[in-house]
């Protein structure tokens, strides 16, 4: 049975981040944004960064982010997150700006504005959330699908002659010089998420140091667009994203990590 | 105020008026003809003067987007370019007419289409009054005519964005952009501070104070008919500035059987044509639009009652001119003459465009 009584502060041993709105999430149940949303959310909140934070929200599934995330927040037009966070995050140089963008978004229209704010360093956040497909328009091919997926656009798989590789966009940020911070996490399971939140806690303490470019790759998955169940969207993700997209910090501190 | 008198290109009027004016950041990408604007903010170093941001993207699509990015954080900020250049900051433009951003375009047109040429022209005029980018909106339009105007204008452009919090566009040419003559500069106005930004932008994403909710800088709204009362909203905007914000310039027009009608650079060719008419006895006179969007619609429909023609003189295949058409309603023959593609009309062929086109016909 319920107790009331129990609601007392000294009781409280976890609550959902106020940097998050109330407003219900239109993201489909199983997918990672969510979560991702609610780590970047809980670092803002632990830092007392609220009123610093800016939002650069993309076009794609998180193109509503803005109504999530209770920080001032802009939209971006398609793949230019990266360029609108350069010139908030110059002109207000204390603040907080972060860019949240998926696989279509930063690395294939907005692979330019992406390359260019990491060389330069610029003192942003990126998050970049890599699910191989592109959601929102109804699982279309993207930069990251891998070989031999299936996709809307790639109903026979994706042909390498036909359509190209898949880009590993963070293993050629990793080699810039301005990037400072370069990991690459998910969010799967309880472990993974604790990995993730403590990478984009660092990403935003570098922020806070003026250190240059942070970079959060979170290969995540994409239930409806890949037709799988959540828990066999995970299991899929493990088994072949992963390998192509291997976890962990490829750059820190400005220094490349070796393998 | 204090002023100075210098000598300096249009170019560099802009870029000089930019400092001067309290603008917060420049965004740009070189092109010619317009790359003065950048050369000279490098070599002045506002930031240590003023703390104004200079950056050079990696494009003018970055561009833009920077602009968007600091307008929405509620700071004064530019960028300028040139008609290919312009091309393809037209998606950042309906974005920015969309979110309601104030900030200032320059455009410094050269000859096109595609690559075209280097020099002046004046065929970017669709583009910019149209609307070049997609969905109902417009830019409000000012067409300097000397290197001063490319430096009042500055002033004057950030006046109005802010006013009706909407982009305005600077529509220059190769040859006021290039063209080196005197002009007058004001004393520093200084920039903004962010206690002010939050007072004269509270719509803007400064940082979230505890004591307001989250401001959302967005052109995107997922139920139609609240974006077509956003649309209602906007047209009411220009509507508004067609009754309010309309300038022009009128050379000899009082006793004018013959109007030129002619902006920028080619109003100063007309002039001239003006002052070779008259020593032949012919009585025309020249009307400038200043403000190209709002077009001065009402003082062509008030001449086109008065005088026996009107000319539209343009460096372009007609653009302008059809603008004329409508306000004139036909009431008078109307006609255009224009030299395009980077050439620039003399005087002399102005003025015999007049004779060939109207009087004669």
């Amino acid at each position: 049975m319920f107790n009331p009584d129990i609601i007392k502060p000294e009781n409280l041993v976890y609550k959902r981040t106020s940097v998050l709105t109330d407003n219900v999430m239109h993201y489909c149940p199983g997918c990672g944004h969510g979560t991702i949303h609610r780590l970047i959310a809980e670092v803002i909140e632990e830092m007392g960064i609220q009123e610093k934070a800016i939002c650069v929200a993309p076009v794609g599934c998180s193109v509503l982010a803005y109504n999530y995330f209770d920080v001032d927040s802009q939209g971006a037009a398609h793949g230019r997150a990266p360029a609108i966070a350069t010139a908030i995050q110059r002109l207000y140089p204390d603040n907080h700006t972060f860019t949240y963008q998926g696989d279509g978004d930063l690395a294939a229209i907005g692979t330019a504005e992406t390359i260019h704010a990491c060389n330069r360093g610029e003192n942003i956040v990126m998050i970049f959330v890599n699910n191989g497909i592109y959601g929102m328009t109804g699982g279309q091919m993207a930069p990251t699908t891998l070989i031999g997926m299936k996709t809307a656009t790639s109903p026979y798989g994706r042909d390498v002659a036909l359509n190209g590789h898949p880009l590993k966009i963070t293993e050629l940020l990793a080699d810039l010089p301005g990037t400072y911070y370069v990991t690459r996490q998910s969010v799967q399971n309880a472990a993974s998420v604790r990995k993730a939140k403590k990478a984009i806690r660092q990403a935003f303490e570098n922020q806070k140091a003026k250190k240059g470019t942070s970079f959060v790759e979170v290969v995540s998955n994409c239930n409806s667009g890949w037709k799988m169940t959540p828990v066999a969207a995970n299991k899929w993700m493990e088994e072949n994203m992963f390998p192509f997209y291997p976890l962990g910090d490829m750059k820190v501190d400005g220094q490349k990590v070796s393998k | 105020m204090a002023k100075e008198l210098k000598l300096m290109k249009g170019n560099e009027a802009i870029a000089e008026a930019a400092i001067r004016s309290g603008c917060d950041g420049y965004f740009g990408y070189p092109i010619t003809p317009q790359s003065e604007v950048m050369e000279h903010l490098m070599a002045e170093k506002p930031w240590e003067k003023t703390g104004m941001v200079v950056l050079q993207a990696e494009s003018e699509t970055a561009s833009i987007n920077m602009v968007y990015g600091g307008a929405g954080a509620g700071k004064k900020v530019m960028t300028s370019s040139s008609s290919p250049g312009v091309s393809l900051m037209q998606e950042g433009m309906t974005y920015l007419a969309g979110a309601e951003l104030p900030c200032l375009l320059v455009n410094v047109v050269r000859g096109g289409p595609g690559l075209g040429t280097i020099q002046p022209s004046q065929a970017d005029y669709f583009q910019t009054v149209k609307g070049g980018g997609h969905g109902d909106y417009r830019l409000f339009t000012l067409a300097p005519a000397t290197v001063q105007e490319m430096y009042d204008f500055v002033f004057l452009g950030w006046e109005m964005a802010f006013k009706y919090r909407n982009p305005v566009m600077i529509l220059s040419d190769g040859a006021i952009g290039q063209v080196m003559e005197k002009l007058y500069v004001t004393d520093y106005t200084p920039r903004w501070t962010n206690e002010e930004i939050a007072e004269k932008c509270p719509w803007s994403t400064y940082g979230k104070p505890s004591t307001r909710k989250h401001n959302i800088i967005t052109s995107l709204e997922l139920e139609a008919p609240k974006q077509e009362e956003h649309n209602h909203k906007l047209q009411a905007k220009y509507a508004k500035m067609e009754e309010d914000e309309v300038r022009y310039e009128m050379v000899n027009c009082e006793d004018a059987e013959y109007v030129f009608v002619a902006y920028g650079s080619s109003a100063r060719i007309a002039e001239k044509a003006v002052q070779l008419g008259r020593e032949k006895g012919i009585k025309v006179g020249l009307l400038r639009p200043i403000t190209l969007f709002p077009f001065p619609k009402k003082i062509i429909a008030e001449l086109s009652t008065k005088v026996k023609g009107l000319l539209a003189v343009e460096m372009s295949a007609g653009q302008m001119v059809e603008d004329v058409r409508l306000a004139a309603q036909f009431r008078c023959p109307i006609e255009h003459f224009g030299r395009f593609g980077g050439v620039i009309p003399t005087p002399h062929e102005v003025l015999e465009a007049l004779e060939e086109k109207i009087i004669k016909a």
